[in-house]
């Protein structure tokens, strides 16, 4: 599979990325580059084969249902970039 | 005092524990090394005050007959960690002011055993890179060069600034972290020791997220020994990191010079890949007849879908990492560029503070995650990778006690050579060390020899889940045989 201009345009959106023209064509190369190396996985019978989900095998430990950590919203805060009355602080998402 | 710096961390130890010298002594030789090497842009952030001030309690502490493991041993940080107070960048421009009001399980746990904090170290963006030429504070350099030449070499990554620092003598042994290859690779392009232990085996906690199925933290250090001795206080369980594994954390320096008579050695055929050069084949003989020498069976073995473990490497990874990066976003931390709605504010702080290979492999990632794509690209990726851990537990069923390879497919490269217009060249800098994260095993980096041009040169050991303790020990017969490399001309000075 290759990819053409407009889906990396479409891609760079859903990754919240701006590109300009320039960067598109540039972008729609290197992508082709990796997408035809991952090509050849292609020739692996994986019949049958389950994915992995967990490269160990572990059981997902579960905590006691209790509150174990919070009140530390100066701290939490600290490095946003606009911060207001212990919230992050946005550009306007409702009109 | 500057002859205090070509201590390994265990004769540190001992000349701190019989007084022959105070941990301030020591932490200031490596201040006092680490100011002239701004060449080599192994550290992005120094922290001589503070490196002080925990000697001086360190020396409190030695002075009470007290102390833990590390105690008074300078070391350095990778900036993938969380340093509670200290700036941690991931040495990208999007979190460049980052200040965690937090420490990491691995550092703090380092900090427990007396260990000081020199600084933070030089790395690939986001650990995305095999030269630390994609960190937003330029290049690490390394401090070995070609014989007669002055050309700078690449000291590998992601954990180059951590290697090259070790190399160096700017710090005992340092922290890095490893998702296809990123302590091993700099390990051997700086004749250091690297290992990246078992997944689970380190907690992840307060370390930067790259692919957090393949992530593992371990350290870089100048011997076998001082190895064991970092990754004893660096491993171990914690309820914070829901994957770190529940086990008793072993003695490795007990293991260390313990005998390796009647181990079962697997060479795989499948990495002896078209094109490798006759020098690292000849290695890879020598580090077996090493082995061998020392009482180990040597056998060859095949591992049939080593090759498809890059290319499905590149999926998985990129697929994590775009969901895992997805929190740079301008608003809870980082640079935000402004927009006019929060649309565009994202997709400017975005494409404003992420590098080129970081946003080259996010859009990857969310390719093969977006709808129609999945099953074709991260699903088949994923069956593969069963394939590749079965392909271990198929020769390690049949007595194979660890594997031997070498760790890249050549010496170290020029600051430049690789960074063309194909990003898969250098991806294949990972091609002999992805497997393991792949299939979640442990592995260590060793130097072995030197290159005709005189850089050295490493093998890798790999073994079964856990089994870092058995790694040590043949580590440590190749340590004895090839001996230890000791960057000597220093350069930068």
């Amino acid at each position: 599979m290759s990819v053409d201009q407009a889906t990396v345009r479409r891609v760079a959106h859903l990754s919240r990325i701006a590109v300009t023209e320039e960067e598109v064509a540039h972008l729609q190369g290197e992508l082709n580059a990796i997408l035809a190396f991952v090509e050849q996985l292609g020739e692996v019978d994986t019949t049958g084969v389950e994915p992995m989900t967990s490269v160990i095998p572990m059981k997902l430990p579960l905590r006691a249902d209790v509150v174990n950590d919070g009140d530390a919203a100066e701290r939490v805060l600290a490095n946003a970039p606009a911060s207001e009355d212990g919230f992050f602080a946005v550009p306007k998402v409702v009109e | 005092m500057s002859d205090l710096t070509r201590l390994t961390i265990t004769a540190a130890r001992e000349g701190l524990a019989s007084r022959h010298f105070t941990a301030t002594e020591l932490t200031q030789a490596y201040i006092d090394a680490i100011e002239p090497a701004g060449d080599l842009n192994a550290y992005v952030l120094a922290t001589p005050e503070k490196a002080l001030e925990m000697a001086k309690a360190s020396d409190a502490r030695i002075a009470k007959g007290e102390g833990g493991r590390l105690e008074g041993i300078p070391l350095g940080i990778k900036d993938m960690f969380a340093t509670e107070g200290v700036r941690t960048t991931a040495c990208s421009r999007i979190i460049r002011n980052f200040v965690p009001r937090y420490e990491s399980t691995v550092t703090s746990k380092l900090w427990s055993e007396g260990a000081v904090l020199l600084g933070k170290l030089n790395q690939d963006e986001f650990a995305m890179g095999s030269s630390t030429e994609t960190s937003a504070f330029g290049c690490a350099v390394n401090p070995w060069r070609r014989k007669g030449s002055e050309q700078p070499l690449v000291p590998g990554g992601s954990s180059g600034g951590s290697a090259a620092a070790v190399a160096a003598h700017i710090c005992a042994g340092a922290a890095g972290t490893d998702t296809g290859g990123s302590i091993r690779q700099p390990a051997a392009f700086t004749g250091t020791v690297g290992i990246k232990p078992t997944y689970g085996r380190c907690s992840r906690w307060g370390i930067v997220a790259y692919a957090s199925s393949l992530d593992q933290a371990g350290p870089i250090a100048r011997s076998v020994n001082d190895a064991a001795l970092l990754l004893r206080s660096m491993a171990g369980h914690d309820p914070k990191d829901s994957t770190s594994a529940d086990l008793p954390v072993p003695d490795y320096q007990a293991a260390v010079g313990g005998s390796i008579k009647g181990k079962r050695i697997g060479i795989p055929k499948e990495y002896r890949v078209e094109g490798m050069s006759p020098e690292i084949a000849a290695l890879w003989d020598k580090g077996a007849d090493m082995l061998r020498d020392a009482g180990a069976e040597i056998v060859e073995i095949s591992l049939p879908h080593t090759k498809y473990a890059l290319p499905s490497y590149y999926i998985v990874a990129l697929a994590e990492a775009s969901s895992n990066l997805a929190r740079y976003d301008g608003v809870r931390y980082g640079e935000r560029v402004d927009g006019r709605d929060i649309i565009e504010m994202y997709e400017k702080t975005r494409a404003a503070g992420f590098g080129a290979e970081v946003r080259r492999r996010i859009m990857i990632g969310t390719y093969v995650l977006s709808a129609g794509y999945y099953d074709a690209y991260y699903l088949k990726a994923q069956k593969v990778r069963t394939l590749i851990k079965r392909d271990f537990e198929t020769a390690f069923a049949d007595g194979i006690d660890a594997v031997l390879a070498p760790t890249t497919p050549s010496a170290a490269f020029g600051i430049g050579e690789k960074s063309g217009a194909d990003p898969v060249e250098m991806y294949l800098q990972d091609v002999f060390t992805v497997t393991l994260n792949m299939a979640g095993l442990p592995g260590i980096s060793v130097p072995a020899g030197r290159s005709s041009e005189g850089l050295p040169l490493g093998l890798q050991l790999i073994g079964h889940p856990f089994g870092e303790a058995g790694l040590f020990a043949l580590a440590q017969v190749i340590e004895d045989a090839a001996g230890r490399f000791e960057c000597h001309d220093k350069w930068w000075l």
